[in-house]
């Protein structure tokens, strides 16, 4: 298309958007509230999945090895915890460098228990492919020989998993049937549109616009209707994320997790706020047009 | 320029508007198209520009087959075409100038190219003094003539026209006459479904006369009455 007739597209759907006056501001406000609804959803979701990675990657099998086993079976042992479904990486510590970090983080009164005085096993630290499968391997290697015990950080990581699943499931439920509701009212201000240029698209017809020619102006006011949508949204979502990375940020970071940086990730929220609008617009066009545009 | 072989019409009541009809029109020819109300001279018209497509048979114009064309080549077949209405169908909300510059601009001519050619045919029907006027600002007869120019602007080959003066006086459809007489001079082909016996008798083109859905008469140089 030649720039002067997108042009001449963008002005006519601009103008017909102000036409259509409340019926515009209805659709808009859906827009508004759904991609606002969206908005923050993504925030939310985005850094609940993303501090749910960092405690998964926390979570490792500890397989303690039984006291007075050989070094050969332990060799043994180490090779057949690493031939376990979903094992990546299996790390050797000794009992020594275990006491050893305890005496460094918690003192030295821990000292006495150097030498035969050592109460710990020694241990293999396993690291899975899929976090998912931490609770399998460990079962796995508490079966093996040797092994006195095989523990997980588990039960507050399971938790953590099924929340973010409730979480996502309902978000994400709830997002799709706003979505439609605004889908729904764009397409009835279209419709609009369409009804009331009915002899224009007669005429159009009759000297031979082409049909993509007939739709854009009705493609571009949806598209219009969700980008006007979608600005209160980004607005409040960029404001707000920053307060709450400002406070919650670094607490959660003495913690050892971390939130997004609000830059880039507020400017790829924006865009992607920007671009369900202007997707959800040109779908209620294409609704509209689909059921009221004969061509 | 213009095949019909063995066209019928039925619509979807049943109702059979035109049956066997078989025509060729020659590139430059002016053909009235004569018969009571009712006979089908409309399902005719809107047949040629694709408003209705034929139960039977085949219309081929320039090179475009209607039965083999792709809808999307339907745009590209109306633009050989120019169509002039009895209620003229303008845009109230447009001016005169505009009205006409719509159907450049729907077609995605060049801006340049746009005004001087408006003003051309503007001036042609004889309303270049009325340009920023509104259809509602104007006479009946300046109403068609300003949807002739509209018709005309993107140089079609063929301009159909259904009862182009059925509303209008003796004296201002004489005019639109000799405005289509004029568009014919330059090498367009006219059609033209007409209840105006005066006017078929007086400007003397070939008459198709159509009764009951049938082609009954195709005489050059004919009149409204069949010599008979
Ligand atoms: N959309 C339609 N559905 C069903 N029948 C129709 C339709 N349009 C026209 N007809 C019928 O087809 C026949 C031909 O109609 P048409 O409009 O072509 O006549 P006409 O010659 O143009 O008449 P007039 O001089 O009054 O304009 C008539 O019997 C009419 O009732
Ligand atoms: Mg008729």
């Amino acid at each position: 298309m030649k720039p002067n007739v997108f042009k001449r597209h963008l002005k006519d759907s601009w103008k017909s958007l102000r036409r259509n006056g409340w019926m515009s501001v209805a659709a808009v406000s859906a827009v508004t509230v759904t991609l606002l609804l969206v908005g923050i959803f993504m925030a939310l979701l985005m850094n609940v999945s993303r501090i749910s990675t960092q405690v998964e990657n926390d979570v490792r099998v500890r397989v303690y090895v039984d006291r007075g086993t050989k070094k050969a079976e332990e060799t043994k042992l180490e090779k057949q915890i690493k031939a376990l479904p979903n094992v990546k990486t299996v790390k050797y510590r000794s009992a020594k460098t275990e006491l050893d970090t305890i005496v460094g983080s918690y003192g030295s009164q821990w000292k006495m228990f150097s030498g035969d005085k050592n109460p710990l096993n020694n241990v293999f630290l396993v690291d899975t492919k899929d976090p998912k499968a931490t609770i399998k391997v460990a079962k796995q290697a508490q079966k093996l020989k040797h092994v006195s015990e095989a523990s997980y950080g588990g039960s507050t990581a399971k938790k953590l998993f099924k929340t973010v699943d409730t979480i996502q499931r309902w978000g994400i439920g709830f997002t799709i049937l706003l979505l439609f509701v605004a889908v729904f009212l764009i397409s009835n201000t279209i419709r609009i549109t369409i009804l009331s240029r009915a002899d224009e698209i007669g005429v159009m017809r009759l000297v031979g616009a082409t049909n993509s020619y007939i739709r854009w102006p009705f493609l571009l006011e949806g598209a219009w209707t969700g980008l006007l949508g979608s600005l209160i949204p980004m607005l409040v979502v960029d404001i707000g994320y920053g307060l709450v990375y400002a406070n919650a940020g670094l607490t959660t970071a003495a913690n050892g997790y971390s939130l997004f940086p609000t830059m880039p990730f507020l400017f790829w929220l924006d865009v992607a706020l920007a671009a369900i609008g202007i997707i959800i617009g040109a779908l209620g066009s294409v609704v509209s047009m689909r059921r009221f545009l004969k061509i | 320029m213009i095949q019909m072989k063995n066209v019928m019409m039925k619509y979807d009541n049943g109702v059979v508007a035109m049956k066997d009809l078989n025509l060729e029109v020659d590139p430059g020819e002016f053909v009235y198209v004569i018969g009571p109300s009712g006979a089908g001279k409309s399902t005719f018209i809107k047949m040629l520009y694709h408003e209705l497509t034929p139960s039977e048979g085949d219309i081929v114009i320039n090179n475009y087959d209607f039965k083999t064309m792709k809808p999307s080549e339907v745009p590209y077949m109306r633009r050989l075409i120019g169509i002039v209405f009895q209620d003229f169908k303008l845009l109230p909300r447009l001016t005169v100038y505009e009205n006409v510059a719509y159907a450049m601009q729907v077609i995605e001519t060049p801006d340049k190219d746009i005004r001087p050619r408006v003003l051309e045919v503007l001036k042609l029907v004889g309303l270049e003094q009325k340009l920023r006027r509104f259809p509602s600002e104007l006479s009946g007869g300046e109403q068609q003539r300003v949807s002739i120019a509209r018709a005309i602007v993107n140089k079609p080959k063929v301009v159909i026209a259904d009862e182009p003066t059925g509303n209008l006086d003796p004296e201002t459809a004489e005019g639109i006459m000799s405005i289509l007489e004029r568009v014919h001079d330059n090498g367009t082909t006219i059609i033209m479904a007409t209840h105006n016996q005066q006017m078929v008798d007086e400007h003397t083109h070939r008459v198709l006369e159509i009764a009951g859905g049938r082609l009954v008469r195709d005489e050059k140089e004919g009149s409204y009455d069949s010599e008979a």
